[in-house]
């Protein structure tokens, strides 16, 4: 197991150094001078105060010394310095992290809940009408883009019926603490979290019900039958527990998309988490903030999958370890 | 090509499908007919709700643009996006999955992990990141949307072809002396292409997804009217004119459902065996 994860880790920081290599060469194939591009200045800046920035990223130097000081920075969690806000951006993705983990957190909980007791209740009962109605959700909430639902749920919820707030992470001014705080947060969490896991929940719904349906044909379960064994116990013991293998791997690939998600639901609800970071850098032509947070995401999404591998593992012993 | 129909017009939601996205494609088609006029181009007050003025079917949006106009020539612009980055993607995608599942060994491993990266890293952000840096043009949007959409496309097809290079023909092909790639492009390819059809149709909607994300972002080519687009623009006014950014979202809708349906019919007509032992 330890092999395995060690394994597994090795692999991850194999990626995250080719991601730097790739931010690297990106921000030097930009159109463009390399420090006119990091100031997110180009073309403005005038000469002395681009030569004051090649001096202190070293972009005099020649270039293989200029990506080994970039690697070496960012291995050091030094993600370059944000010149429209004034903060360096390792600090300012510090600040954001915590929203943006509690709200895919959230999301990714709710969607694999919901959408594995979805899948699991039509393929109980397969062609009927709770099955078609579910079937039919799943696929239109399959097909709506995601930050539509965001901007819809919004006018319904919150403009319409006030039910909860439309944005934001807490109400400001409001000075709580405690669990009225706690509670607080939660209520600004509803919408953005349940638009977001929306468009996963019918990706593990479907999932779900296909796999539980697959496995279902299979002898083993034709045994429990006939050993006379009850429903309900043949589609939890039995079957689920076999259907859901397909439902982790598929979820722990997922993890990048949900990020993406992120991105949207935050820009709608003003989550002030880092993809609401990225969208604020990408109308600043921020590029060290835009990069910084596509390293990142990728090193929690690196994270995650090590996660729900281990995570396989243990539900499933047959698995072997291979890396 | 009977039975593919019989097969395929078996399945209501396939039918149905098809209906909705040949009323899109028509009027993507006469999108420049109906409406000549640039879809940018303020033709009456800002705000006119829907319904109320003959010839601006669906109002004007914050600048006074005509709605319906945008919507066609959206139309146009989620289309053209969809099929293009898929083709594009199909293109990465087919020569990276045939060459690992050919070659297996070395080959496949190298091929495999360039896949598996493009496969972990999030893809979105990518998409962001790409367009972010370089000038946002549709050849752009078309070449970020094909980068992050061609791996599954090599996952797909190095199974496929794993499965086949084994088979009898393709010994019998090996034996009568043809060379790698036409073994590969006149006998292997042509029997892996069912699963990349449906994949295809589904890739093209989520192309149409993506691409419309992305212009609601502000990452769109910015002269030209997209779905994602109008949404983006329509957001800070959604209190006062919330058609504004239902309209088009409904377009997107709608688009994306009919290829999801189309792709679920294709699959039940040309992988009549996987039907049969999934239902």
């Amino acid at each position: 197991m330890i092999r395995f994860i060690v394994g597994r880790l090795i692999k991850a920081v194999f990626i995250l150094l080719a991601i730097l290599v790739f931010n690297f060469l990106l921000i030097h194939a930009a159109p463009g001078d390399p420090a006119a591009v990091m100031a997110g200045e180009a073309g403005a800046a005038d000469e002395k105060f681009l030569l004051d920035l090649r001096a202190r990223f070293g972009l005099d130097q020649p270039l293989y010394m200029q990506l080994w000081l970039y690697i070496k920075g960012a291995v050091q969690l030094d993600l370059g310095y944000s010149f429209r806000q004034q903060m360096s951006v390792a600090e300012m993705i510090g600040d954001r992290l915590p929203a943006t983990l509690l709200l895919t957190g959230v999301a990714f909980v709710l969607s694999l809940v919901l959408g594995v007791t979805a899948g699991v209740a039509a393929s109980a009962r397969q062609g009927s009408w709770g099955d078609t109605i579910i079937s039919t959700l799943a696929l239109l909430f399959y097909a709506t883009p995601l930050f539509w639902v965001a901007l819809m749920a919004t006018l319904v919820f919150s403009v319409w019926l006030e039910w909860l707030p439309g944005f934001g992470y807490s109400t400001i001014g409001a000075g709580y603490t405690g669990m009225a705080h706690v509670l607080d947060v939660a209520k600004h969490l509803v919408l953005p979290a349940s638009t977001l896991g929306l468009f996963f929940m019918a990706i593990y719904m479907r999932m779900t019900r296909a796999s539980m349906l697959e496995v279902s044909r299979l002898d083993f379960v034709k045994t429990a039958r006939a050993k006379g064994l009850k429903r309900g116990v043949i589609q939890r013991r039995h079957i689920l527990r076999n259907a859901l293998l397909p439902v982790i791997t598929l979820a722990g690939l997922q993890a990048g998309q949900i990020f993406g998600g992120a991105i949207l639901t935050e820009t709608v609800f003003a989550w002030p988490g880092i993809g609401r970071l990225m969208f604020e850098a990408i109308n600043q032509r921020d590029y060290n903030v835009i990069l910084g947070v596509f390293y990142i995401s990728a090193a929690m999404v690196l994270l995650f999958n090590l996660i729900t591998d281990v995570v396989y593992v243990i539900v499933d012993p047959r698995i072997r370890l291979t890396t | 090509m009977m039975s593919f129909w019989k097969r395929f017009s078996y399945n209501r939601g396939a039918v149905i499908g098809l209906v909705i996205l040949a009323l899109v494609v028509a009027t993507a088609i006469l999108a420049p007919i109906l409406f000549p006029q640039s879809p940018w181009k303020m033709v009456q007050r800002p705000f006119l709700p829907p319904f109320t003025q003959d010839g601006l079917m669906l109002g004007t949006d914050a600048l006074g643009r005509n709605v319906m106009a945008g919507l066609a020539h959206g139309a146009y612009v989620s289309l053209l996006v969809g099929l293009v980055s898929t083709i594009v993607a199909l293109a990465i995608g087919v020569p990276v999955g045939a060459m690992a599942g050919y070659f297996a060994g070395r080959t496949d491993d190298a091929l495999m992990r360039f896949t598996e990266f493009f496969q972990t890293i999030p893809s979105f952000a990518l998409a962001i990141v790409l367009l972010a840096i370089f000038q946002p043009s549709l050849t752009f949007v078309i070449i970020a949307i094909s980068i992050v959409s061609w791996p599954p496309v090599a996952r797909l097809v190095r199974g496929e072809v794993l499965s086949l290079r084994t088979r009898e023909f393709v010994e019998a092909a090996t034996l009568s002396g043809l060379g790698n790639l036409q073994i590969i492009t006149r006998h292997i390819l042509p029997n892996a292409l069912p699963p990349i059809i449906v994949l295809a149709s589904l890739m093209v909607a989520q192309a149409i997804l993506l691409e419309s994300s992305l212009s609601f972002l502000g990452l769109g080519d910015p002269n030209i009217m997209s779905w994602g687009y109008m949404i983006g623009a329509a957001r800070t006014v959604i209190r006062t004119a919330w058609w504004l950014s239902f309209l088009p979202g409904m377009a997107i809708l709608l688009t994306v459902l009919a290829l999801n349906l189309i792709g679920e019919g294709l699959n039940d007509a040309l992988n009549p065996r996987l039907t049969r032992t999934s239902e």
